[in-house]
């Protein structure tokens, strides 16, 4: 057993936290707050020539193959940062039902492209019911000759704005159970019939009101089986759902060292406010939060990838901790930093903000706590 | 012992709450938030004060001869507690009424009360208040802001900041240092400062809902007469602490949060969520229950400040066990409307989706610096256990 990283690993953590330091300080984070689209294309170029797009791509496709664990040590270092824009969109909601599910056809023309970072992706699931279950999905497409024609509204789709394609979970029948008649299509963003309205939401981040009006769909574009297609959705939202712990612990961490920092340098009473009990109480429980997320992130995530069979258990385990701590690490943040922390000016609100925001992705605290009590069997 | 309130006290809560059917802004629904960037808001609060003036209401419990009504503390308890319960836009009079006007009160002269009751009874002058420094936050008797006297005059340079609403009041309480020599709690003098005062420059903050609601202030030889100064020269440290007394044993908290829940309850049980309504979730239902009983005690924690007042006894450490509770409460309240609202909880009030107007996302920010103005969480424990509990301080 060794909960630390290895070498690879720690290498791309590094290699990481110095470029996004370099490449995505805070002054792009706040310009891609008032963006309309959310992200930088230069950044994206440039995080693209990492092989960041193609992590855990293939290497046939073009990808550098690596695994969920490694990604999990990237997106810790994007949270640290707050990488805006549609990583997690292209390369878990994306690629991931593609390397799952997609034909040679669909892998061949789109996976290489998305490692290149020529193609931006999502995944639109969640309607207006807010439901992140099969039975939440209601957006219905319906065969007609060689196309399916889709009808329907999709909410809380992150970047969708900003996609060209899109992974779209429907309803082609009503099925015995819920799960049973969904079908995932691949779809072109800019279809007929599609319109965009981005949400304005606490973290700034860019979410889409997605409409589809008699969009027209080719039938080659179906990812795996006609009605079948929950377990694709399943799998993507297992990624996903890592993919946002390990956001958030590096979101926290940068958090708290933010904090720690300026505990040990804001001075009042004559003396650092660090040296006060109370303070150093705080942030001894927020380094507890920020530890406990990591490592129960780690382990939602080698689970996952190691196929083991308690993995769900783990992930739900994992969002539902993740969710929570953060939230109060962040609010243990704001307070530590006093009028300072308040003003739009100063850093630490930015964390705070986006904590929220994943926090609800993916599940928040109450869902996954409920998972954890169904896998118990109370 | 005694809950109830006297038919008289029940007749004039009915008198308030008939008023205020009357007198609020058509439609108003309490949503501040955008209140200090657009004059429109702005002009509202202005308007409403000038009503509450017209009735004598700015604060009725002053003495009659200062344009109050001489009411009770219960009276005033149950106007304030109407007041945030309608959510009425009080921004206009908060700080002139609710701190320096009573601190005028209590120290000023004869001539400084005729001077600023009035003005502020008739909602002529709206107050901020010139405590917090860059380095004087939570030690705020370290203030390095200096009044010298040159003659009949003071004059004053140096810094403040956080000054809620200073970029529309007209009248400052200010806090600077007059003898350097002394140790640091005695060299403070309390100032009643126009704002008009040439060298006075204001700066706005934008603070991180993306509005402005606070400033920077800073004083460039600015020179006012000595009639300016509250009180004696280098005791403000002492009126500064009544104050803060005031400010942090107002109502407002809790009775604000009795609203909200009341209108989470609502949410509840008109969404549905996959044909069935939120307020058949257990976890929905325990946080409403948790949060109408914390804002049940944070009631009774603001009451018991009444409470003494009414009998004469002045409060000390229970004003900051009024202000943390009901503080802290207020954004878990907020936070718990969020997780109730799930993925919806995040909209922003200018989404057509956005639940109760997006209240409750703008609650959940605002009260993070709610909970630091007035005073940290760490500076109410420390009075509480040091003023409050005799705990020794080494
Ligand atoms: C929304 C808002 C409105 C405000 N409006 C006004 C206003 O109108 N006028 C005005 O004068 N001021 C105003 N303030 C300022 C407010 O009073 C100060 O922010 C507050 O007193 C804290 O001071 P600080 O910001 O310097 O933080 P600091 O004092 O630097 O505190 C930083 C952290 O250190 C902790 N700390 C400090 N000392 C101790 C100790 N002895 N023991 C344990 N922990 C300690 C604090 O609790 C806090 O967590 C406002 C603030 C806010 C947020």
């Amino acid at each position: 057993m060794d909960l630390g990283l290895d070498e690879q690993q720690e290498l791309l953590k590094n290699f990481a936290r110095d470029f996004l330091e370099k490449e995505c300080p805070e002054s792009v984070v706040r310009e891609m707050e008032e963006d309309e689209k959310g992200y930088s294309p230069d950044l994206w170029r440039k995080m693209a020539q990492q092989g960041w797009m193609g992590l855990i791509i293939p290497e046939e496709h073009g990808g550098t193959g690596m695994n969920l664990c490694e990604l999990v040590v990237l997106l810790e270092e994007f949270g640290r940062a707050l990488v805006p824009g549609p990583y997690i969109s292209t390369v878990v909601l994306g690629a991931v039902p593609i390397m799952e599910a997609g034909n040679d056809e669909q892998k061949k023309q789109l996976l290489p492209k998305i490692a290149a970072g020529e193609t931006i992706m999502t995944m639109a699931l969640t309607e207006p019911s807010a439901k992140w279950d099969a039975d939440g999905v209601e957006l219905e497409a319906k065969k007609q000759g060689n196309d399916y024609v889709l009808n329907g509204v999709k909410l809380f789709v992150p970047d969708a704005h900003v996609s060209d394609q899109m992974v779209v979970v429907a309803r082609t029948s009503k099925g015995k159970t819920p799960e049973d008649g969904i079908t995932v299509f691949l779809v072109d963003s800019k279809s007929p019939g599609i319109s965009f309205e981005l949400l304005r939401t606490i973290a700034a981040d860019k979410q889409c009101e997605v409409a589809f009006e008699n969009v027209k769909v080719p039938a080659a574009n179906v990812i795996g089986e006609v009605d079948k297609g929950w377990p694709i959705v399943e799998k993507t939202k297992k990624m996903a759902t890592v993919a946002a712990c390990a956001y958030l612990v590096g979101l926290s961490q940068m958090d708290f060292d933010v904090t720690l920092n300026y505990a040990k340098e804001r001075v009042q009473f004559g003396r650092p406010i660090g040296s006060f009990q109370a303070i150093q109480h705080k942030l001894a429980d927020v380094v507890i939060d920020v530890d406990g997320s990591r490592f129960i992130t780690y382990k939602a995530a080698w689970s996952l990838q190691e196929e083991e069979p308690d993995a769900d258990m783990m992930i739900s385990m994992a969002k539902a901790w993740t969710s929570d701590a953060s939230r109060r690490v962040v609010a243990h943040g704001q307070q530590i930093h006093g009028g300072i922390g308040f003003t739009k000016e100063y850093k630490i609100q930015l964390y705070f903000r986006r904590q929220k925001w994943m926090e609800l992705m993916w599940g928040d605290a109450d869902y996954h706590r409920e998972l954890v009590a169904q896998k118990l069997e109370v | 012992m005694d809950f109830r309130l006297s038919p008289e006290e029940e007749a004039f809560r009915q008198e308030v709450r008939d008023w205020l059917k009357e007198n609020l802004p058509k439609d108003w629904s309490g949503d501040r938030f955008t209140r200090d960037r657009d004059p429109e808001t702005w002009n509202i609060y202005r308007e409403f004060a000038g009503k509450l003036a017209a009735k004598k209401w700015v604060a009725p419990a002053w003495p009659v001869e200062y344009g109050g009504l001489g009411l009770s503390v219960i009276q005033q308890l149950i106007f304030n507690e109407e007041m945030a319960y309608h959510q009425a836009p009080l921004g206009y009079s908060i700080m002139g009424v609710g701190w320096a006007g009573p601190t005028i009160i209590v120290y000023g002269t004869e001539e400084q009360k005729q001077k600023h009751l009035g003005a502020i009874t008739n909602a002529e002058t709206m107050w901020c208040q010139g405590f917090s420094e860059p380095n004087a936050g939570s030690d705020l008797a370290s203030l390095q802001t200096r009044a010298v006297r040159d003659g009949d005059d003071y004059v004053i340079n140096g810094q403040k900041i956080w000054t809620s609403g200073a970029h529309l009041s007209d009248w400052c309480i200010l806090l600077a240092r007059t003898d350097p020599e002394a140790t640091k709690h005695k060299g403070i003098s309390y100032f009643l400062l126009d704002m008009k005062t040439p060298g006075v420059t204001v700066r706005p903050l934008i603070d991180m809902m993306d509005n402005h609601a606070f400033n920077e202030m800073f004083f460039d030889n600015v020179r006012v007469p000595k009639d300016c100064l509250l009180g004696d020269e280098n005791r403000g440290w002492y009126m500064a602490a009544t104050t803060l007394d005031f400010e942090r044993s107002s109502i407002g908290g809790a009775v604000g949060g009795r609203r909200m829940v009341e209108e989470l309850v609502a949410y509840a049980r008109e969404t549905k969520r996959n044909g069935k309504r939120l307020s058949e979730e257990v976890t929905v239902r325990v946080r409403l229950a948790d949060a109408a009983l914390e804002v049940e005690i944070g009631r009774m924690l603001s009451y018991r400040v009444a409470s003494m007042q009414q009998r004469g006894l002045v409060p000390n450490y229970e004003s900051s066990i009024a202000k943390l509770f009901n503080t802290d409460m207020q954004f878990r309240l907020a936070k718990a409307g969020l997780e109730i609202m799930g993925l919806y909880g995040q909209l922003e009030p200018q989404s057509k989706y956005a639940p109760l107007r997006g209240k409750f996302e703008r609650q959940y920010l605002w009260q993070t610096g709610m909970i630091v103005g007035g005073g940290t969480p760490e500076i109410q424990r420390n009075i509480i256990a040091m003023r409050g509990l005799g705990l020794p301080r080494q």
